[in-house]
């Protein structure tokens, strides 16, 4: 057995597969270096992210997978799960051992895997799409917080731009400490130096703009005033909006 | 602005609009074509409140006046409560600044009849037109229209709204003269057919210029009050088929009554809110849209009801044994779907699936079938199937003995579809 250590980009995953391809392996693994254990006994060997070799493998991807179907493995990696780069490998060999469409072969175990984190990934997207609550700052922009389950805020970017396209904004992750700038040009990664100013909550309501504070009231008071308490269900409430999710949305605050 | 009036405001007006439960704000296909704000294109919940419904939009009401005096309405006019009226520039401010915050897909709007209907709906029109031209606002737009409003009026509406909506507001003829004296069903199906008759205008431009304007690209739905008045399912899910075929209803919403008064026209202030029946007739709903059931399979003179025990597919399934159990490796796609515990998705999945291998057991768990509901119904690549002659009430019980514990640890207010 032999592990492969990679970067933990799409890139130096693809780059591993086509080492794997190059020299033949059949027992191997694949791990994200910061998920390394130390007392490690395998074999190891490093891959160093290339875009030639990482771009070789998506052409054949491309080639046996249907449209999007590159999109759909690049979604499941952003899962960042322990261990699905095996999975994701088993899907690839399986995808490049014959010459047949095999993303509709549910009965297959790394299929339905990858169905089945898909689900997951587009799900923490979708709830992103709707959990996201900007707070309109002294400057103009529109700031949000969030701490997303997995890595998603690639997959988000379009959707807000699209959406937000006359005013700027910033979402923040604070969990990944990176985010996207959106400067009523292009959305843009971008990482926020924290340190500098205090993060105490204090130094971000002092900074809102002046009819911040009355729409975050408005939109609580909304929130209280269409609730009907004669058809209270606490438990489907907590299993749309799970708690982990609440110190970021106004309404719950 | 004065900040603790339009707070006021909102409370009573958010308050008086939430007994529509209509939500939805997807299947419209606005787009963000003016670097305006936001777009229409998606449906999102953004948040849910405490007794699970879903906030898409912001739901309000122009104003609580009202000149009617409907019986199981909170704003009729004989209530003792406390009014107040948005002027039109408040609406389009609290519909920007939470948009632009990711709060809400979008408005939606109604209100009390003030003075008439023209005057009312005028405003309507006004606030949505306000919102397209001067702010540029691409999101979602639900206008219900005032009942006796003008078809000038209503041309306009559709022109700005994505959605129009007339609600029925009771399944019946006879109940609506019973609780709302001032309406009568001919003022509501004039509107939706002009609306109904316009969207097909529309579409006919539409393909001849590509420049024609949208005309409410959402459709139109409905809303009926469920439990204020005696009509069976069977009456109320009729009448929503036929709303559905005469008029291309998007949607009908299912309202389970909200006790509001104390008139002895109505349920007492007690009852409580019918809300397995409001899930079991939506369940219906989605058998007639999706599933590719008729009406008098899922209600008839026989069985008036909704069985509250079990969901309307089970119900069918245990009253028609003899089409079971089907194969599932070998039936067709609209078979699969009526099976109990198969969903449209697994359905397909099953299909797609099942061309590479024959599907056991295993296989249909992986792909999220309720296998102990769904295995009194099929046969797979597998010996190990339901070899009991079981009848339908066995059958019934042997489910509803499963899944039991799960029932009762959880109030049976609202449950998931099939
Ligand atoms: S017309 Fe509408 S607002 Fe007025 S009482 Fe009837 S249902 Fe209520």
């Amino acid at each position: 057995m032999i592990t492969l250590i990679y970067d933990g980009t799409f890139e130096g995953l693809l780059t591993a597969v086509f080492e794997i391809y190059e020299h033949k392996l059949t027992e191997v693994s694949i791990c994200p270096e910061h998920l390394l254990k130390p007392n490690f006994f395998d074999a190891k060997r490093s891959i160093v992210s290339d875009t030639v070799k990482a771009n070789r493998v998506l052409k054949g991807l491309h080639q046996r997978l249907a449209a999007g179907g590159v999109q759909r493995l690049y979604a499941a990696h952003l899962s960042e799960i322990a261990g699905e780069e095996d999975n994701l490998l088993g899907f690839i060999r399986y995808a490049f051992s014959t010459n047949e469409t095999i993303e509709q072969d549910f009965g297959n175990k790394y299929v339905m895997r990858l169905s089945y984190v898909l689900k997951l990934v587009r799900r923490e997207k979708h709830r992103m799409e709707a959990f996201v609550r900007f707070q309109k700052m002294a400057d103009g922009i529109f700031y949000a917080s969030v701490e997303p389950d997995f890595n998603v805020l690639p997959l988000i970017l379009n959707h807000f731009k699209k959406r937000y396209a006359d005013q700027k904004w910033i979402i923040y992750d604070i969990k990944r400490a990176y985010g996207i700038y959106y400067d009523l040009q292009d959305a843009v990664f971008i990482q926020l130096n924290f340190a500098s100013s205090k993060q105490d909550g204090k130094t971000i309501i002092s900074s809102y703009s002046e009819d911040e504070t009355l729409y975050q009231a408005l939109w609580k008071d909304y929130f209280k005033h269409v609730n009907i308490p004669a058809r209270k269900n606490t438990k489907l409430h907590l299993q749309h909006v799970p708690k982990r999710y609440w110190k970021h949305l106004t309404e719950k605050i | 602005m004065n900040d603790e009036r339009i707070r006021e405001k909102l409370s009573i007006l958010a308050d008086a609009a939430k007994y529509d439960v209509s939500c939805a704000s997807s299947g419209s296909k606005r787009k963000n074509h003016n670097k305006g704000l936001g777009d229409a294109s998606n449906g999102i919940c953004h948040t849910y409140t405490e007794d699970g419904r879903c906030v898409s939009l912001l739901k309000i009401l122009l104003t609580n006046h009202c000149i009617f005096d409907c019986a199981y309405c909170v704003s009729r006019k004989s209530n003792d409560i406390k009014r107040a009226a948005f002027t039109v520039q408040e609406v389009v401010d609290l519909t920007m600044n939470f948009y632009r915050r990711n709060y809400i897909e979008g408005l939606f709007l109604s209100s009390g009849i003030f003075k008439d209907a023209d005057f009312t709906m005028e405003r309507l029109v006004r606030i949505a037109k306000k919102l397209r031209t001067e702010h540029k606002f691409n999101g979602y737009i639900h206008l219900k229209s005032i009942p006796g409003a003008s078809d000038e009026l209503m041309r306009e509406a559709g022109l700005y709204a994505d959605r129009l909506s007339v609600n029925l507001e009771l399944p019946t003829e006879a109940g609506l003269k019973l609780l709302a004296p001032d309406k009568n069903q001919k003022d509501m199906i004039k509107p939706m057919n002009f609306i109904k008759n316009e969207i097909i205008l529309r579409k006919e431009e539409k393909t001849l210029f590509k420049k024609a304007p949208l005309f409410a690209p959402a459709g139109q739905s409905t809303q009926m009050v469920i439990g204020a008045t005696p009509e069976n399912d069977r009456q109320i899910l009729y009448t929503a088929n036929h709303f559905y075929n005469s008029f291309n209803l998007k949607r009908v919403y299912y309202s389970g009554y909200v006790p509001v008064s104390n008139d002895n026209r109505l349920p007492g202030l007690s009852t409580a809110v019918p809300m397995v029946r409001e899930n079991r007739l939506y369940q219906a709903d989605w058998l007639m849209r999706f599933y590719g059931f008729n009406v008098r399979e899922i209600v008839d003179q026989n069985n008036p009801h909704l069985d509250l025990d079990i969901d309307p597919k089970l119900s069918w399934a245990i009253r028609n044994l003899q089409h079971f159990p089907i194969d599932i490796n070998k039936a067709d796609l609209q078979l699969i779907v009526r099976v109990p515990g198969i969903g449209v998705e697994s359905a397909k999945k099953i299909v797609s699936g099942r061309k590479f291998g024959k599907l056991n057991w295993e296989h249909l768990k992986a792909m999220g079938i309720a296998v102990n509901r769904a295995r009194y119904f099929i046969v797979c690549n597998s010996q190990d199937f339901e070899r009991r002659e079981l009848s339908g009430t066995k059958i019934k019980q042997f489910i509803l003995a499963e899944s039991q514990s799960k029932y009762l640890k959880q109030k049976p207010n609202q449950l998931s579809l099939f």
